[in-house]
């Protein structure tokens, strides 16, 4: 790991302050992916600013929405009481990610901020637009079994890797976020971007901006909830293909529906066609084939991750009757 | 060596340093390293510039206090420094394994304030004021922890690298209440990697501590 300098602000503005003025300064959170990319040689900042003696850690509910810290652990969240009473989506999303270790480690926001693990993201001796702009993707003809097969662009394949993410998009998320201009809210769906021309651009957060809080709406869709995470070995591995679902149902009709997919693009992969869809439609398993096939539109695979075209309609299917009580 | 100490303190919270402001520090510790790489320097010259070097290095180091299986330690890291090469490297708490280094195995797992995490993925300087446990410190004296008696019994390993890091896994798994089947220990206990496969005895092992219902 490069040399850096390291400070601990005790007041946000001070944290926000030395990322304007040294633009190779970083927040450090849990730094389990910031460390990993540092040792790497993926990322190398002059200096670290640990924002770990900010206030952030608060898990509360109030006006009818559940307020998370950006600090809140991985783990703290999975466990907490509130959470798991008001949003047990977001709890089984975060208990099927990583490990108990690493789970006491990360914090919201930076799990939110992950980066891709795209393998050619990782090995430094080959090009990869996303780690070097203009260097070209060695992912398009290359080993892609991991990769997207939506959104993508021919400059990036690569997908975005947090399953909580994936729950968060489902949920109807607001981000509040600190910068140099003041606070602002970030639709959660907004915060990450399509690779496009510029996929070393993994969100719409500007320079020095800091995740304070995420806030999770109640909604009548927040109790009959499922995700549903296929990888290459029981756990502790990332997602080939995963699906987040939320319903409501009266009478064993859908009235509402909140889909979201990870493994499958640069970010997490909101379903809004196939829940408008469900609305009106029987609990049923037909019901929930038809959403699959509609979810799978404008699909497209690569040389190696053809195998996800199969895969994720069918974990919609399952996910969607887990949720439904039919499975 | 004499430093004035207030010239480079690099303390954690300290954003407003009272000798060279940071950017400053930086660029001073460039124009260093410059220094010394010229190769035809005379000697005098680098002497002096080696000196410089060495107050470079003591600018870099930051002081942190840590709580080490009860004993107090008061260090001066390099921010870039591990707890886990801390541990091994200047400690020689040589117990926690270093496996992958990249938060994939479990090997380097000690207890920080209580909870399990990974020292490979954890800064030194970021631990100050914290309590850390690593496999050394779970003995009580010469009585071994239940745990360490249950892996023995049940012969939770072959090689043995990865066992400090199951073993305090395991001891966090079971405060966690989450050792409460196999499938559950299984799930919880996934960060821990066994490439000898010792998997069946130390999930026996486990379960035996946790229905003995002895105080973890
Ligand atoms: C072996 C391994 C397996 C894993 N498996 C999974 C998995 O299966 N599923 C999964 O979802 N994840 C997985 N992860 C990733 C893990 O979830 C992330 O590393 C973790 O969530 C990052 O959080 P952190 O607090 O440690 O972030 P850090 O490493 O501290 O930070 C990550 C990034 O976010 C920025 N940042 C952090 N907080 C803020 C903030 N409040 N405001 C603005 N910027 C901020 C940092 O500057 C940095 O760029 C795995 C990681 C490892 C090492
Ligand atoms: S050495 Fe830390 S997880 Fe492998
Ligand atoms: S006992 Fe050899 S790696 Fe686990």
């Amino acid at each position: 790991m490069n040399q850096f300098q390291y400070v601990q602000p005790t007041k946000q503005k001070a944290a926000i302050e030395a990322l304007v003025k040294n633009a190779n300064a970083q927040f450090i959170a849990g730094g389990t992916n910031l460390l990993d990319l540092m040792k790497h040689g993926i990322v190398a900042p002059e200096k670290l600013v640990d924002i770990n003696k900010l206030p952030l850690k608060k898990i509360s509910h109030e006006n009818s929405s559940l307020r998370i810290g950006a600090l809140a652990l991985n783990s703290e969240v999975a466990d907490n009481k509130l959470v798991l009473a008001k949003q047990p989506l977001l709890a089984q999303a975060l208990n099927a990610g990583a490990s108990g270790q690493l789970r006491n480690m990360a914090t919201m926001g930076g799990n939110i901020l992950q980066r891709t693990r795209c393998p050619y993201f990782y090995d430094i001796a080959l090009p990869c637009n996303k780690r070097e702009p203009g260097s070209g993707c060695s992912a398009l003809a290359g080993f892609n079994r991991m990769h997207a097969i939506f959104g993508y662009s021919d400059k990036c394949i690569a997908v975005h890797p947090s399953d909580m993410s994936v729950a968060l998009a489902a949920l109807d998320v607001t981000v509040v976020v600190a910068g140099p201009q003041g606070e602002r809210q970030i639709l959660f769906t907004d915060l990450h971007r399509l690779p496009g021309d510029q996929p070393e651009k993994d969100t719409t957060l500007t320079r020095g901006e800091l995740i304070l809080d995420i806030i999770i709406p109640d909604t009548p869709f927040a109790q009959q909830v499922h995700y549903l995470k296929v990888r290459d070995r029981a756990s502790y591995a990332f997602a080939l293909v995963s699906v987040a679902a939320a319903l409501a149902t009266q009478n064993n009709i859908i009235t509402a529906a909140r889909l979201a997919m990870g493994g499958v693009a640069h970010k997490p992969w909101r379903l809004s066609e196939t829940e408008k869809s469900l609305v009106g439609k029987p609990v049923s398993e037909k019901t929930f084939q038809e959403a699959a096939e509609i979810a799978m539109r404008g699909a497209q695979a690569f040389t190696h991750n053809a195998y996800k075209l199969k895969l994720a309609p069918n974990i919609l299917v399952e996910a969607l009757k887990t949720a439904a009580g039919i499975a | 060596m004499s430093i004035d100490k207030n010239a480079g303190n690099n303390q954690p919270a300290a954003e407003n340093n009272n000798g060279l402001p940071n950017e400053d520090r930086r660029t001073f510790l460039k124009k260093t390293s410059a220094v010394v790489a010229l190769a035809l320097t005379p000697p005098t010259v680098l002497k002096a510039a080696s000196m410089d070097e060495k107050i470079a290095a003591a600018f870099e180091q930051v002081k942190i206090t840590l709580n080490i299986n009860g004993n107090r330690h008061k260090l001066a890291v390099e921010p870039r420094v591990t707890l886990l090469d801390l541990l091994r490297e200047d400690l020689k708490l040589t117990g926690t394994k270093k496996g992958c280094d990249y938060g994939q195995c479990g090997a380097c797992t000690v207890h920080v304030n209580g909870q399990r995490v990974l020292a490979c993925l954890s800064l030194a300087v970021m631990q100050d004021g914290k309590k850390i446990t690593t496999i050394e410190g779970l003995a009580a004296g010469e009585k071994l922890h239940p745990m360490q008696e249950a892996f023995i019994k049940h012969d939770g390993l072959q090689c043995g690298y990865c066992t400090p890091g199951q073993i305090m896994s395991a001891v966090a798994c079971v405060r966690e209440g989450q050792a409460n089947s196999e499938g559950q220990i299984r799930e919880y206990m996934s960060g821990n990697i066994c490439r000898c496969g010792a998997y069946p005895n130390i999930v026996n092992a486990i379960l035996e501590v946790k229905n003995g219902g002895q105080k973890v």
